[in-house]
């Protein structure tokens, strides 16, 4: 079984697209955590930790991902979570997409992604037990 | 973290990546998380387990958040359980228990962790028990259960917890009624909460009534308690009821007879997983079409087949 944490880093407020990747991961058979707006990069880190998920899919509309994002990371290396899927959504400018991928963001999934591509990806790169 | 000696001594420290691993390896019913269950089980027995069932909506999981910053106040360390339903369908799930309890969870004093039922029926998942165990023996001293959205039926909770906690909230009406003969009768503490709101002491007068019509606890009158989880009115009723709800069981004997039953229950389940093993076999080997054909036709009795498919696993061992 796949485990996601869709998690909502930092302070914009609009989890609607969270949602849907929720529910789509969901109807490929995959359980979902949901924790909610406005997590601190601390939370969203205890989250995966604890619920020991393979993929933590970020949605960042606020334009904070260059800070948010290498402070989640430098969490997960701290915790040894090294077999971590980790994937950004939201809004990330073309020009920032590539610090996040050397950031260890596995891929970037922008406004208009088709689900069905999120799906697939997930299930190439995450062996299901 | 792979190994299962490592596992089971990051376990024993209460370290967080060994826990939610090992209730991974639990989960995925493997034999490794079976072993690692079955080696913790003789290190666990000393928390108190308390259920926390209820229709959805309720508010359980606010009132586990709630709840569990009352107990650490205490200094007690708490593991918590809360298990979602899964989809019939597709087997996916949405575990949304985390939203409400962020209050509570980052404490280092707190693990939580979320469940899906897997299709299990009976309100928890296949990996209740073992994980329960595994928290028991990390040194959690009060594990919460926060069973799916239950009913008539999900009863389950009160073979696996020391105590269940039922909640209901104001305005249910005559769904006490339809709920009477199910999850009412295995309460030993109710909570109504939501209680700011209209008709809370109807239902607290209903819940009283349908309590004296049962025989149900001979020494234990469970108490009734108005709370709002919301912002933290009643829950300091809640622990104490816990508490000499978790004394009356001391005092009876009741922990140890727990205890037995639980041990009973670990062999009964290990006995059963080799039911499985035998059926699995016994469907790969080449006389299984004809065996199926036979009890088919009425030549053999489907008895007397399961007792050749012992006697065969017995004489290849």
């Amino acid at each position: 079984m796949i485990r996601v944490l869709v998690a909502k880093p930092g302070l914009d407020g609009h989890d609607r697209g969270a949602k849907v990747i929720a529910r789509a991961l969901r109807d490929a058979g995959m359980e979902v955590v949901y924790t909610g707006l406005h997590q601190t990069p601390e939370q969203v880190v205890d989250a995966a930790l604890s619920e020991d998920v393979d993929v933590l899919a970020l949605s960042i509309l606020s334009g904070a991902h260059p800070t948010l994002v290498p402070r989640i990371m430098e969490l997960v290396r701290e915790n040894g979570m090294d077999d971590l899927l980790i994937l950004l959504g939201g809004i990330i400018p073309e020009d920032d997409v590539e610090n996040m991928l050397s950031a260890g963001v596995a891929k970037v999934f922008g406004p208009g992604t088709d689900t069905n591509d999120i799906v697939r990806f997930i299930r190439e790169r995450v062996k299901d037990e | 973290m792979k190994d299962l000696d490592e596992l089971r001594q990051g376990i024993f420290h209460g370290q967080k990546r060994a826990i939610a691993r090992g209730l991974t390896w639990i989960e995925q019913g493997r034999y490794e998380g079976k072993l690692l269950a079955q080696q913790l089980f003789s290190h666990a027995g000393h928390a108190h387990v308390i259920g926390i069932t209820g229709a959805p909506g309720v508010g359980k999981s606010t009132l586990v958040n709630t709840l569990t910053l009352h107990l650490r106040n205490q200094g007690f360390k708490v593991g918590i359980l809360a298990v979602d339903p899964s989809s019939p369908f597709t087997g996916g799930a949405i575990l949304g228990d985390r939203i409400r309890m962020q209050d509570s969870v980052m404490d280092t004093g707190v693990f939580m962790r979320s469940l899906a039922s897997r299709g299990h029926l009976g309100g928890l998942s296949r990996a209740t028990f073992g994980a329960l165990t595994l928290l028991d023996a990390a040194g959690f001293d009060k594990i919460l259960i926060e069973t799916v959205g239950a009913g008539q039926s999900e009863v389950e909770i009160m073979e696996m917890a020391h105590t269940t906690m039922v909640v209901l909230a104001p305005g249910m009406g005559d769904d006490i009624q339809a709920i009477k003969a199910g999850i009412l009768e295995i309460g030993q503490v109710f909570v109504v909460n939501k209680a700011d709101r209209d008709g809370a002491d109807h239902t607290v007068r209903s819940i009283r009534s349908m309590l004296a019509l049962s025989s149900e606890h001979p020494d234990w009158m469970p108490p009734i308690i108005k709370t709002v989880a919301e912002d933290g009115r009643g829950m300091e009723e809640v622990s104490q009821a816990l508490e000499r709800h978790h004394q009356y069981l001391i005092e009876h004997g009741l922990m140890d007879r727990y205890r037995w039953s639980q041990t009973e229950h670990v062999i009964e389940q290990a006995v059963s997983d080799l039911g499985e093993r035998l059926i699995r076999q016994a469907r790969l080997n080449s006389d299984w079409a004809k065996r199926v054909i036979d009890v088919g036709e009425g030549k053999i009795d489907a008895d007397r087949v399961a007792e050749q498919i012992w006697h065969q696993s017995v004489q290849e061992e």
